[in-house]
């Protein structure tokens, strides 16, 4: 690509791009691929020592997004297993209740999930926008906006002797935590019950043990996801298959975490003790420990995301989707990232970088799965935690199983609506509650 | 494995140390974390020091927060869950410092 314009002399180092992208994870890697592609000067600013270093998730990608972007994307991407087992659990301290689907045609390309290691998969993404051209700056943090006598976005500073990167048009793809959205008056400072905490441990197992105990071949995996396991605290846990370990965590809303006085691990070391699980992982060795926040507050958390000079996308604008039902981040950051990048790039062309000349980012994404799939499941995280589904019906339905397959000779067997009525009273619901949350719960996912 | 009461605590046999010892922590000179002790005096919660899952935040006996910025996960439970506005100043790690993840 074209060097960037350098400008020296009194204060700090200045150099001059078309575009300035922030985050080398998925969002922002997209969006430096898109960029160079059109032959535009971009710099993606990482601050970890490689991309992927700082991040951390469940944790699956589901692929279709790369179709467009990486054609054959399967061929190369660096995979640890191909989801063919879907296993949704509720489960009480000594329970639990399994829907568990398997399909071949999850195996086979164009795939549909997969687990990956996000130092290998972002790492890789971020490789495709260096080939187009994007020059790649790593071990660097953005430590602010620079603005114009406007109060335009026209670059960041950095933590590399004040450095200042200037483009036109900034893309803050800086996460969960993002300090450039923040500054930017786009995102609160800190707000609690827009996140979750996700911890996760990678627990090293032999692949041909992976392969007997999740009843899969080799190359195929297995997405566990788990209610009922998080206590007190509103959340869901989780379980995937890798090549050679097994990703296991808890997911955990902030609010309650922080007036539990739970400790996060303590969770994850009750989960792999569950009577389901432990068989799972026995001889298992730790491999990682970690954590990292979700924006799990849907779409009507999600920041403005065009300001005058600044796009946002992936997690800095809140755009994981926690439903319940679909668990997907990956997925939406690439999606965003690379409509920001050919947002920018228009403007670009256009000479019009203002929040207005940037919009059509945001009506890109309404278009597209990213943004419609939030605004029809915009309901969805408060039902996925609220109490009835978390505290009761994991139990309750746990409860009903045992009572309809509990065999009671010579005692008669009990209808299913008595048994539901009794098991429901049980744990505290009325059946008037079971069916208007049946209904809700159909009227959002529906 | 023993058999235990439903929704009693487990445990996994893997200290905290060990756990944290699994993570690759590249640590920089600069303390990204700063604490407002006499701030901190003043929370009832401090919910901090359960919440954080690298457990770097300790309740001292005059009542206010020792830290360590050292091992962090770079996560931001801490100043989210803080309830105090000013207690918690927190930013990231000089660029190439702080963690470090090959499992993530």
């Amino acid at each position: 690509m074209p060097e960037p314009t350098t400008t020296s002399g009194v204060g700090p180092e200045q150099l001059s791009f078309d575009a300035v992208v922030v985050g080398a994870g998925p969002a922002g890697a997209a969006a430096g691929l898109a960029l160079a592609r059109a032959g535009r000067r971009v710099v993606v600013v990482e601050r970890g020592p490689f991309p992927g270093a700082k991040n951390v998730y469940g944790g699956v990608v589901y692929g279709r997004v790369l179709d467009d972007i990486v054609p054959g994307w399967w061929e190369e991407v660096p995979v640890e297993r191909w989801i063919v087992r879907r296993s949704t659990m509720m489960m009480t301290g000594t329970q639990s209740l399994s829907v568990d689907f398997r399909t071949d045609a999850w195996g086979s390309a164009p795939y549909n999930g997969m687990t990956t290691l996000r130092c290998h998969f972002d790492a890789w993404l971020a490789g495709k926008a260096t080939d187009a051209g994007a020059r790649l700056l790593t071990s660097t943090v953005a430590t602010g906006l620079v603005r114009d006598g406007s109060g335009r976005v026209v670059g960041v500073r950095t933590d590399r002797d004040g450095a200042e990167l200037l483009a036109p048009v900034v893309i803050a793809a800086d996460g969960v935590n993002s300090f450039l959205a923040k500054e930017a008056g786009l995102l609160p400072r800190a707000e609690a019950s827009h996140h979750t905490l996700g911890v996760k441990e990678v627990l090293q197992l032999p692949p041909g043990a992976i392969n007997e105990r999740f009843a899969v071949q080799d190359h195929e995996g297995v997405d566990m996801e788990i209610l009922g396991c998080t206590g007190s605290i509103p959340g869901g846990g989780f379980l995937y298959t890798n090549a050679d370990s097994v990703s296991i965590g808890v997911v955990l809303s902030l609010p309650e975490l922080g007036a539990s006085g739970v400790r996060p691990e303590t969770l994850i070391a009750d989960l792999k003790s569950h009577p389901s699980l432990a068989p799972l992982l026995r001889g298992a060795t730790l491999r990682e420990y970690g954590a990292h926040l979700i924006p799990e507050g849907g779409y009507d958390t999600m920041p403005a995301l065009a300001a005058d000079g600044l796009l946002v996308a992936g997690d800095a604008g809140a755009m994981t989707l926690a439903a319940g039902l679909w668990l997907e981040g990956v997925n939406f950051a690439i999606g965003s990232g690379y409509a920001a990048g050919r947002a920018a790039d228009r403007a670009i062309a256009r000479g019009d970088c203002s929040a207005s000349g940037l919009a059509s980012y945001r009506a890109d994404l309404e278009g597209q799965f990213v943004l419609a799939d939030h605004k029809r499941l915009r309901k969805a995280p408060s039902l996925v935690l609220s109490d009835r589904v978390q505290q009761r019906y994991p139990g309750l339905l746990c409860d009903l199983a045992e009572g309809m397959f509990t065999v009671t000779n010579p005692t008669p067997k009990v209808g299913g609506l008595a048994l539901t009525r009794t098991v429901a009273a049980r744990h505290g619901v009325t059946l008037r509650q079971l069916a208007g949350d049946t209904l809700r719960g159909l009227r959002i996912f529906g | 494995m023993s058999a235990t009461a439903p929704g009693a605590r487990r445990w996994d046999g893997i200290s905290f140390e060990e756990r944290m010892a699994t993570v690759d922590f590249r640590v920089g000179a600069r303390a990204h974390i700063s604490v407002d002790a006499d701030v901190c005096r003043s929370c009832t919660t401090k919910a901090c020091v359960s919440a954080c899952p690298a457990n770097l935040f300790a309740p001292t006996s005059d009542g206010g927060i020792l830290f360590n910025y050292e091992e962090c996960f770079e996560c931001g439970t801490c100043y989210m869950v803080c309830n105090s506005e000013g207690a918690l100043t927190w930013t990231y790690p000089d660029g190439g410092h702080g963690v470090v993840f090959h499992h993530g």
